[in-house]
């Protein structure tokens, strides 16, 4: 018995899914934060595996800008939620509802 | 064999933290099941001989990122407790339906368009060195290379405008609006 790419792949989908279930559930904006490091990781994990099976390396460069991309989007978004505290002394998405038509 | 044993047994870690990051009620705790799982997610690239970027994911994700996350954790304070109340009615039922359907559909999907074995393209046994990727980065993929280089300034750039011309800390005095 060895491990194969299917194995990953199923994985990487029930930790994709925890991480959407993150976002869903918590209101903490920092643990949604999180969640959305889960979900792009669990990504990454397919990538490589599927470059691995297909012997492509492109498989993990693309994962190299998927790292890329997640880093500067965690940059931005940490940045908007510490102006966002210094607001409003909170972190908790549900008291942000103001911005409605 | 040693394979299957790794992967169920980081398998289970990285569930594990991941369950940690979902159930946590302090954001310290989450941060430090995220970390579980980049580890777990290390060795996974290991496995799949992908080893220079494991290497990164360790440096990047469980060294800057998380710092980062500690960072901010630490700034705005852990002692706050989440309001546990349902905003949406239903809103955990529906969320557990939506996640679960979401698996359930991913790996159908997955199942439905799944080809297995190298193509006529791929190079067999392929490791993930510096070089490998390194060739593949700066030869066909050069353009999106120095794109990222633009994303990762604008980015940086964009967060030194968010210090410098955010919200400050008088503003907090101000009476709340509709409050």
């Amino acid at each position: 018995m060895s491990v194969t790419v299917a194995w990953y792949m199923v994985f990487a989908a029930v930790l994709f899914s925890m991480g959407a279930a993150g976002v869903l559930l918590r209101r903490n904006a920092l643990v949604m934060f999180m969640s959305i490091e889960l979900m792009l990781n669990s990504v990454n994990l397919t990538f490589i595996a599927a470059g691995s099976e297909l012997g492509l390396i492109e498989g993990q460069v693309a994962a190299l800008f998927v790292m890329v991309v997640a880093a500067a989007e965690v940059t931005v978004g940490l940045a908007i939620l510490v102006a966002v505290f210094r607001r409003r002394s909170s972190a908790n998405v549900d008291e942000l509802s103001e911005l409605r038509g | 064999m040693t394979e299957v044993i790794l992967f169920g047994l980081f398998a289970a870690v990285a569930l594990a933290g991941a369950v940690v990051m979902l159930t946590a009620r302090n954001p310290v705790y989450s941060a430090m099941g995220l970390l579980i799982v980049m580890f777990s997610m290390a060795l996974f690239y290991v496995l799949l001989d992908a080893h220079f970027v494991a290497a990164v994911q360790l440096l990047v994700y469980a060294g800057a990122v998380m710092t980062l996350f500690l960072f901010v954790i630490m700034m705005i304070g852990v002692d706050k407790r989440e309001d546990n109340a349902e905003s949406i009615p239903f809103q955990r039922v529906i969320t557990f339906v939506v996640a679960g359907g979401l698996a359930v559909v991913v790996v159908l999907a997955g199942y439905q368009a799944w080809v297995t074995g190298s193509d006529a393209f791929g190079t067999p046994d392929l490791v993930g060195t510096i070089e490998t990727v390194a060739d593949s980065l700066f030869g066909t993929w050069t353009i999106a290379f120095l794109s990222t280089v633009l994303l990762l300034t604008i980015a940086a750039l964009g967060t030194i405008a968010l210090a410098l011309f955010g919200p400050t800390a008088v503003r907090k005095t101000e009476p709340e609006e509709g409050a």
